[in-house]
This record gives C-alpha cells, sequence and structure tokens, in this order.
C-alpha cells in the first residue's frame, strides 16, 4: 500500500469534520509516550471499530422506528407515537420485549446450525461497514480492491439465511432456504455486472478512490451511470428481502419463511441485522453512486460523515418506499426478470461503458466536455431500453389489459352442453362408481408429473 | 432427463396469515408447484343450524351477523327476507330503502376488506390493506351511529329494521358518498388495478371456465368474473332493487385479477344506488309491527340475497311453532371453495394463497 | 328471454318433464316442489338438469330436513339462462338414509352433500370423497337430526325451561363410531 497524501482541513485534532486528525493526535502521544509502535494500529483499529459498532446499533435501534414511522406516513396512519418523544422509545422497548422472550428451538432442528444462523447474517453487515470511507482518510480498513470485498461479504447475508432455514427442520423455512439460494444465484450477477462498470469507469476498485474521483470531477457517479444505479438497486433489494422481492421471507405465502422457527432475541438478531444489511447495501449505494461523503463544497463545511450518513439515508428512504408501495412478485418472475432483463441490460452497459472510456482515454478530452455528453447518452440508453423493453418483451399483457364489460340486466351467455352424465352412477355401492369429476377436469392427479393448471403468462 | 423430486405435504393453515381465518388446506408440493390441494375446515363451526332449532325467529337474526361477520347487514336482510316471505309479511316503504342503504353500504366495506385482504395475499406490506381499511371504517362509524355496532350489527328485524337512522346519519352519508369515497375509488384504480406486479401475479391465474363456475354453483365476483352477468339484485330483485339504476361489472377471464376489478366496480355501482336510495328515501314507519315471537304458519320457504360474497340464501322450515323446524343456510363462502382444487393444482403456493385471497372466503361463514 | 325476476316453477310442470324422460321417477307432486323415488333420483336429475325446458344447469343449494320418519333431501335447482327456480325433494329412511350422490351433475354439490352427510347422516353413494366436513372423524352422532340429544317429553331446550337433568333413558342417541363405515 503506497503512502497517500493526506488533506485535512485544518489540523486541530478536534476538528470532526475529519477525525482522522483525531488518530494522527493519539498516534503522536503513543509516540511521545514510547509506546510500541503496533499499539498505535492497535489502538485505531479499537476506536473504529467502537465507533462502527456503536453506528450499528444506533442504527439497529433507530432504523426500527424511521421504517415504521415512514411507512406508517405512507400507510395514513401515524406509526408509534406513545413511547417516548415522538415514540422514539418504542424500538427500545422492542428490544426488551425481544430479550425477555424464551428462545425456542424446534426438537428436530439441528442446534448449532440454528444458533449460528443469526449471528452469521449479523457479521457481513458489520464487516462491510469497515471498508466504507467514512469521510476523507476515514477508511477503517482501506482495501484496494473494496468493492469485490463488499461484493462477497453482501453474498454471505444469504448464506446465513440458507443455514438458518435448513437448520430449522420446518417445511416453510425449508422453502425460504430454497428461495434464497435461487435468489442469490441469480442476483449476484446483474449486482456484479452493475457494479463492473462503475469499476471500469472510475478505473479503481477502492472505495475511497471512488470517492475521490466523483470529487474531481464533481459529479455523482449516478448520473453518469443511471442504468447500472437501477439494476444494483432492483438486485440488492432482492438481495436483502425487502418487499418488491421478499420472496424468502414471504409473510402472506409462506408466513415468514427462513426464521419462521425463530423466537427471541434470535429473531431479533435476524430483524436487526435485516435492518442493518439495509444500511450496509444504503452505505454501499451512497458510496459508489452518490459519491460518499463528497458533496460538492459542503463537506468543508459539515463533517464527511455526516453527509455520507445522510445518503444512506436517502438511499435506506428509497428502499422503504418501494417497501411500501410494491406488491411481491412470484419467484419465477423475480428470477426471470433477473436472467432476462438485468442481466442482458448489465452486459450492454458494461459495453458502452467500456467505450466511453476508450473514447476518453483515446481522445484525452477534457472532462468538462466529456461528462455532460456522457450523462446525456446514458440517460438517453437507459431510458430506451427500458422503455423498449416494457413495450416489446414485457408481459403481453401489460400492453393490452382488458377492463371489464358492464351490463344493465342479467344475461348468461349460452354455454357449450356440459358433460353427459355418467352412466350407471345411479347406485353405486362405494365412492368409486362415479368417476370424480375433478380428475378429467382440473388435473388433480397426484404423481402426474409437470401439471399445467391454466394459461400462464 | 426430468429431475427426480420427492412431493412434500405442506399444511396451509389454520395458523397462517394469508388464510383469512382458521381455514387449512393440505397442499402435496412438487418443488414449488402444487399436485394435490385438500381443504379442511371446521374449525370455527358453531352450529349454528342446529341452534336456530331452538331459539324464536327473531333471536336467530344475530346468528347471520356471526356467520360472514365481513357482512352483516346482508345476512341480516337475507336471513328476514326469508322469515317475511314464510309468514307473508310486508314491509314499509322506507325499511326497505334503509335496507338497500345498509346492504350497499355493508357491500363496499366488505369489498374493501376484500380488495385490501388480496393484495396482502400478492404481497404487499399492509399498504393497500390500510388505505382500504381506512375507507372501511368510515363505513363502520355510519353503522356504529345508526345501531351501535360496528361489526355484527343486528340491524334487520322481520318487518323492517331495528332503528330509524338519526339525523346526523344523512350529512354524514352524503359526505362520505359523495366527497370522500369516489376520490378512494379513484385511488384504488390508481394504485392497485394498473399495477404490473399484480397484474403479474393475479392474472391467469385461478382461473374458472363459464361451464366450470355454473357446474360448481359459484355465485358472486366468482361467477362474474367468468364472463356471467348475473347478479341477484338483478335477477331476483328483493326489496325494491328494481328501481335502482345500476351496472353489474363481468369479466373476461374469471381469474384472480378481474375478480379484484370486479370488486372494485362494484364498489362504485354500490355507490350509485345509495345516492339514488338517499334521493328517493321516503318518510314513514321504518317498521311493521311483527309480534317478537313471531309464529309463522307451517311451509318453507328459500330467499336468496346477493352479499359481497355471493348468494346468500336461506330455507327455512316452519312447523307453526315459535322456532324455525329446520333452518339451513347457503353458504356462498362455503360453495365458492367447491373449485378450490381445480383452481389451484398445477399453480405454485404463491398462486394458489393469491386464488384463496381472490375467492374472498369468510371462515365465519363456512363453518357456521 | 329471461325473467325480469326469478319464477318459481310449479311442481306439476317440473313433473310433467321428469315424467316424460323419467317415467317411474316421481313420487309426489307438491304445489312447490317435486318429491322423487331414490332409486331413480340419480336419473331425474340428469334429465333435469340436460333438459331443454328446465335447464337446471345451476345447483342452487342442497340441504336435507329431518321428518321424523324420513329424511328429506331438498335440492334448489335454477336456470340462470332463463331465471327459474324449483325445487325437488328425495326422501331417504330415517335409520340408514341414502340418496345417490349429484357430484358427478354437479360439481358444487361435492361440499354440500359433505355437509349434509355430516350433519344429517345421509350417505350419498357415488361421492368421491364422502367424509365429514365440519366436525371430527369420530363425533358420535349427527346433530341436526331431531333425536340427537333429544329432551324428554319432546322438549326443546331454548323455547321451555331447560330440565335440571337430562334422564338417559329416552335421552339422546349416542351412537359409537362404526369403524369402517366412517360413520
Amino acid at each position: 500500500m503506497t503512502p497517500r497524501p493526506l488533506t485535512l482541513i485544518t489540523d486541530n485534532w478536534y476538528d470532526i469534520r475529519d477525525l482522522s486528525n483525531l488518530s494522527g493526535k493519539i498516534e503522536e502521544l503513543i509516540r511521545d509516550a514510547n509506546g510500541p509502535h503496533w499499539a498505535v494500529w492497535v489502538v485505531s483499529a479499537l476506536l473504529g471499530a467502537i465507533g462502527i459498532v456503536a453506528f450499528i446499533g444506533g442504527v439497529a435501534i433507530i432504523n426500527i422506528w424511521i421504517e415504521r414511522r415512514v411507512v406508517g406516513r405512507m400507510q395514513s396512519r401515524l406509526g408509534p407515537n406513545r413511547l417516548g418523544p415522538f415514540g422514539l422509545l418504542q424500538p427500545l422497548a422492542d428490544a426488551i420485549k425481544l430479550m425477555q422472550k424464551e428462545v425456542l428451538q424446534p426438537k428436530a432442528a439441528d442446534g448449532l446450525v440454528f444458533s449460528i444462523a443469526p449471528i452469521a447474517f449479523t457479521v457481513p453487515g458489520i464487516v462491510i461497514m469497515a471498508v466504507l470511507p467514512w469521510g476523507r482518510n476515514m477508511s477503517l480498513a482501506r482495501l484496494d480492491v473494496g468493492i469485490l470485498f463488499i461484493l462477497a461479504m453482501s453474498s454471505l447475508g444469504a448464506l446465513a439465511v440458507f443455514t438458518g432455514g435448513y437448520g430449522s427442520n420446518n417445511k416453510y423455512a425449508l422453502f425460504g432456504a430454497m428461495r434464497v439460494i435461487a435468489m442469490l444465484v441469480t442476483y449476484e450477477i446483474p449486482s456484479v455486472l452493475a457494479l463492473l462498470g462503475l469499476v471500469l469507469f472510475s478505473g479503481t476498485m477502492d472505495l475511497a478512490d471512488m470517492v475521490l474521483f466523483q470529487e474531481k470531477f464533481w459529479i455523482p457517479l449516478v448520473l453518469v451511470q443511471p442504468l447500472p444505479f437501477l439494476i444494483y438497486f432492483i438486485s440488492s433489494s432482492a438481495e436483502l428481502n425487502r418487499t418488491p422481492a421478499d420472496l424468502a421471507e414471504a409473510e402472506s405465502e409462506i408466513a415468514g419463511g427462513y426464521h419462521v422457527e425463530y423466537s427471541g432475541m434470535k429473531f431479533g438478531l435476524f430483524y436487526a441485522a435485516e435492518l442493518i444489511n439495509a444500511v450496509a447495501i444504503s452505505a454501499i449505494i451512497a458510496t459508489v453512486f452518490l459519491g460518499g461523503w463528497w458533496f460538492y463544497k459542503l463537506d468543508e463545511l459539515v463533517p464527511g460523515w455526516m453527509i455520507f450518513i445522510g445518503k444512506i439515508y436517502a438511499v435506506y428512504f428509497l428502499f422503504v418506499w418501494t417497501r411500501g408501495t410494491l406488491p411481491r412478485f412470484r419467484i419465477d418472475q423475480l428470477l426471470a426478470f433477473a436472467w432476462k432483463w438485468m442481466t442482458p441490460m448489465a452486459f450492454a452497459n458494461i459495453i458502452v461503458v467500456a467505450a466511453e472510456v476508450l473514447i476518453w482515454d483515446e481522445t484525452g478530452a477534457s472532462a468538462g466536455l466529456v461528462l455532460p455528453l456522457y450523462i446525456a447518452f446514458n440517460m438517453l440508453f437507459a431510458g430506451v431500453l427500458i422503455v423498449a423493453w416494457v413495450r416489446f418483451m414485457g408481459p403481453r399483457f401489460s400492453r393490452f389489459p382488458d377492463r371489464l364489460r358492464y351490463f344493465d340486466r342479467i344475461d348468461v351467455p349460452s354455454l357449450p352442453a356440459m358433460r353427459a352424465p355418467a352412466p350407471a352412477a345411479a347406485a353405486p355401492k362405494s365412492g368409486s362408481g362415479a368417476p370424480a369429476r375433478s380428475a378429467s377436469e382440473g388435473g388433480g392427479d397426484l404423481r402426474g408429473g409437470r401439471l399445467v393448471g391454466g394459461p400462464r403468462p | 432427463m426430468p429431475i427426480k423430486s420427492e412431493p412434500v405435504e405442506v399444511n396451509i393453515g389454520p395458523q397462517h396469515p394469508s388464510t383469512h381465518g382458521v381455514f387449512r388446506m393440505v397442499a402435496m408440493i412438487d418443488g414449488e408447484r402444487i399436485t394435490d390441494v385438500k381443504m379442511i375446515v371446521g374449525y370455527l363451526h358453531r352450529s349454528m343450524e342446529k341452534l336456530a332449532e331452538e331459539r324464536t325467529y327473531t333471536q336467530n337474526i344475530p346468528f347471520t351477523d356471526r356467520m360472514d361477520y365481513l357482512a352483516a347487514m346482508t345476512s341480516n336482510l337475507g336471513y328476514c327476507l326469508s322469515v317475511e316471505k314464510l309468514a307473508g309479511i310486508d314491509v314499509p316503504e322506507r325499511a326497505q330503502v334503509l335496507r338497500v342503504i345498509f346492504a350497499e353500504l355493508q357491500r363496499i366495506a366488505s369489498h374493501c376488506m376484500a380488495t385490501g385482504a388480496f393484495i396482502n395475499d400478492c404481497g404487499a406490506w399492509q399498504t393497500p390493506v390500510m388505505y382500504t381499511f381506512r375507507d372501511r371504517e368510515k363505513v363502520l362509524d355510519l353503522f356504529e351511529m345508526t345501531c351501535g355496532a360496528r361489526i355484527t350489527t343486528n340491524y334487520m328485524r322481520i318487518g323492517g329494521v331495528a332503528f330509524d337512522v338519526p339525523d346526523e346519519f344523512l350529512p354524514a352519508l352524503d359526505m362520505l358518498i359523495n366527497d370522500d369515497l369516489p376520490f378512494r375509488f379513484e385511488e384504488y384504480d390508481q394504485l392497485l388495478v394498473g399495477n404490473e406486479i399484480i397484474l403479474m401475479r393475479a392474472r391467469d391465474v385461478g382461473v374458472v371456465s363459464p361451464e366450470m363456475a355454473i357446474n360448481a354453483s359459484l355465485s358472486g365476483p366468482m361467477l362474474r368474473s367468468a364472463g356471467i352477468a348475473w347478479d341477484l339484485r338483478k335477477a331476483d330483485p328483493y326489496s325494491g332493487y328494481d328501481q335502482y339504476t345500476f351496472e353489474i361489472p363481468v369479466g373476461y377471464n374469471g381469474d384472480s385479477y378481474d375478480r379484484m376489478v370486479i370488486r372494485i366496480e362494484e364498489m362504485k355501482q354500490s355507490l350509485r344506488i345509495i345516492r339514488q336510495a338517499v334521493h328517493i328515501l321516503p318518510g314513514g314507519p321504518h317498521k311493521t309491527e311483527v309480534p317478537l315471537a313471531i309464529r309463522p304458519p307451517a311451509g318453507e320457504a328459500y330467499s336468496r340475497v346477493e352479499s359481497p360474497k355471493g348468494e346468500v340464501g336461506f330455507y327455512v322450515v316452519s312447523d307453526g311453532g315459535a322456532a324455525p323446524y329446520r333452518w339451513h343456510v347457503r353458504a356462498p363462502s362455503l360453495i365458492n371453495l367447491s373449485v378450490l382444487k381445480e383452481m389451484t393444482v398445477g399453480q405454485t403456493i404463491a398462486d394458489a394463497i393469491v386464488t384463496l385471497g381472490s375467492i374472498d372466503i369468510n371462515v365465519g361463514e363456512v363453518d357456521r | 328471454m329471461p325473467h325480469a325476476a326469478t319464477v318459481m316453477l310449479a311442481g306439476a310442470t317440473v313433473a310433467e318433464r321428469i315424467r316424460a324422460a323419467v317415467p317411474d321417477a316421481v313420487r309426489e307432486v307438491a304445489p312447490q316442489w317435486v318429491v322423487l323415488e331414490p332409486s331413480a333420483a340419480f336419473e331425474a336429475m340428469a334429465a333435469v338438469r340436460d333438459d331443454e325446458l328446465l335447464d337446471g344447469k345451476y345447483l342452487v343449494e342442497l340441504c336435507s330436513v329431518d321428518q321424523i320418519t324420513r329424511i328429506d333431501v331438498v335440492y334448489h335447482i335454477a336456470s340462470l339462462a332463463q331465471n327459474h327456480l324449483f325445487e325437488l325433494k328425495v326422501p331417504a329412511d330415517h335409520e340408514h338414509p341414502e340418496v345417490p350422490s349429484v357430484t358427478p351433475l354437479w360439481v358444487g354439490a361435492t361440499l354440500q352433500e359433505r355437509e349434509v352427510y355430516d350433519l344429517m347422516g345421509v350417505r350419498f353413494p357415488g361421492h368421491p370423497e364422502l367424509t365429514r366436513l365440519f366436525l371430527w372423524d369420530s363425533f358420535p352422532g349427527h346433530p341436526l337430526r331431531k333425536d340427537f340429544l333429544a329432551l324428554p317429553g319432546g322438549q326443546k331446550a331454548g323455547l321451555s325451561q331447560f330440565p335440571k337433568q337430562i334422564v338417559g333413558e329416552t335421552g339422546g342417541e349416542f351412537r359409537p363410531r362404526r369403524p369402517g363405515t366412517g360413520e
């Protein structure tokens, strides 16, 4: 790792606009005290870890409140407003209630797997926070391949869900586990491809450098790369099990899916980790698409990490919004959507980005000329692709939704003659005499292999 | 090469978020596809038909509330009509119009519930159900204003209605049907009817053919979605429904989506009826004087009304005593379930839930 | 052309059409309904369903009435296209009631016949799955029968004073579950 020049806003250690001053001060103190050289690393790592864990603890508490209040407003009700000012203490009460509850474990569950799943589900969201640039020079662990790391980590969560679902020894949980694996396999690809376009464009896999790139050209990458933003947003909402794609828990179908058997604080961990993961994904989107801690000149007045948190919650609001608005896909529709729409579009986008980068490099044109052109072109490109897909490849019925007919008097169409009555069914001795109508009509053959119920889209 | 898979038996209900009460179905599942469905009901059986044989005709009215507890008014109405038919009682004009107003308000309330719950079954995160409940609450407020109860109203009486409406009722109703609900229904149109995801989820799911619909004695939106314009308010007008102008919305495909849209359209038609009914509401008594322990002559009567779920019929046999000799209810929720197997086999679990939601059963009525 | 309001067909009209198709099916004709012979009931129903005039495509409801000496199974059948309704009754023996199932004709009868079997104990040969619908399998007896838990002296529980003790002698019928019959 090559040392990078520090650009401090001021050198005062108490300047909260740049907390690296503080760690520099600590380093200085340890040097002065002739402490061992590794103590610097230990102390700063500990401080950073404490900071992040504290942030996550706050997130897990406050996000419950935010989500319930925001969704409550969307649903034309108030949300929790009794406990504490604006109901702010409600999540605390919920947490205390969950801790008091007995943690049940099914007799037939795989104990180790069952217990490890909630923990394994919580870890990736926390670990992702460590590599994010929280401000200028404010990464707890600045990795050259930060994007690879967050991609690897964000898919670990699905594995934990699978573990929990499989270990519960419950059919509903197993369905959830099955679905989450199908979704993991499907949605990793578009999300990786979407981020690949950004990596190509910014020329770095380091998250901090990506923010610096956006700062250098004074443009958040979402403007240059609108299509990857859309793709990554959709596929990460699938990864997060949030409502348009919350198939793994699908409350109305499989009654909670993977966490149907969890209770007490184990369930609480799942619940909190879901919010933490949502914040972690929001933070990734805020970093790579929205410019992280940078926001034009604002980061010289306001601490960068505050801007960053603001952006995180802006993205998080989008997640809550979609969750409050949309119904759920069916699993096959969701997978088809990923394979037939998002993956090809992500590939198309990579080709376009590669060409753009090549042109920029070859011509050496100034950014002020190239970037507006690219923004215009990419916006147009995304729009055309989406409209074309909806027009030509979308579900057929959506183009011609036939509505109802209206009658002001009863009208029964003349129907074809029904099946003649089964002969000799007048006095059969047992129930097997008359053929069950359903066997011929609905195809209710129990083990008849593939069955077709009705016309499918 | 076919993938070898083992069928799994999954028990959906009686405690499941989407079975609308204590309904249970046992599904054999191959992967995510259902190969066989068996329905098990009876968890809410209260043997009302037997109980009714030991109570007077008037005492039986509260039972009808508790059958379809989401549409108590229409069940009340159906039962009172059957006893009136049996005993030959005339109902005053004002009572008839009030009955129509309340039956149609109840239809709006029930369809609100059905639509919201259906979208919830499609996987929405409670938002549509909150919207529809908001509007249902306003209707229930009117019920409370009139008869003191919101759900189990017990409002209709043999020979009329229990109470006349209070003075505040008509202004409140006017505000509801003219200022409030029309805009809400527009909102449903925008939010639900054109929604791509709902189209994807509900279109061509749970299809019933017209032949099947008639053969399986389906009624209500189930029958109308299959393309059969049959509505007892038109076909067998009771309580003076023949003097109102309204239309029967009828679907093309017989799928879950059609049923949802039909319900939304029926709410609009109900508004039309209520507007006309308020306009012609006459003065006069709200009830014929009928002895509390009425003894109809020996005989039998079958009368039916169009409830939100379908055709609610009451078959009452009298032996001349103070209690019915036999009291049978044709429960649309139960009979609409006849095609559950035909509709769900071959679909995925998710589709089966959507299909069940679109049938709009009420377990109180299924089990009675 | 459908009627403007549902017409209740007279028993004689219905009986005439049934007699034309199945001569021996009609046992008795009442003003409002037709009583059928149980042995020929299925053929009569099939005829009613496929008859051009009666057009009984729609089974409105199916229920049963305990008439002490017999059990009547009551069918209300409608034609949606012509908008009329008529009523058929099939009497069955009180001790061992059996009426042929109409599920091959109307799918809508499936659950209703199960309900009648459950609550009244009428068995329907030809039904694909004749099990109890509401009550559990080992439930003793069929509660809608008039002799189910009957009180001494023909008293009724609700409308007269409930006796302090139910005397066992003349009292209710608790038939133990007979294995194999599903009853």
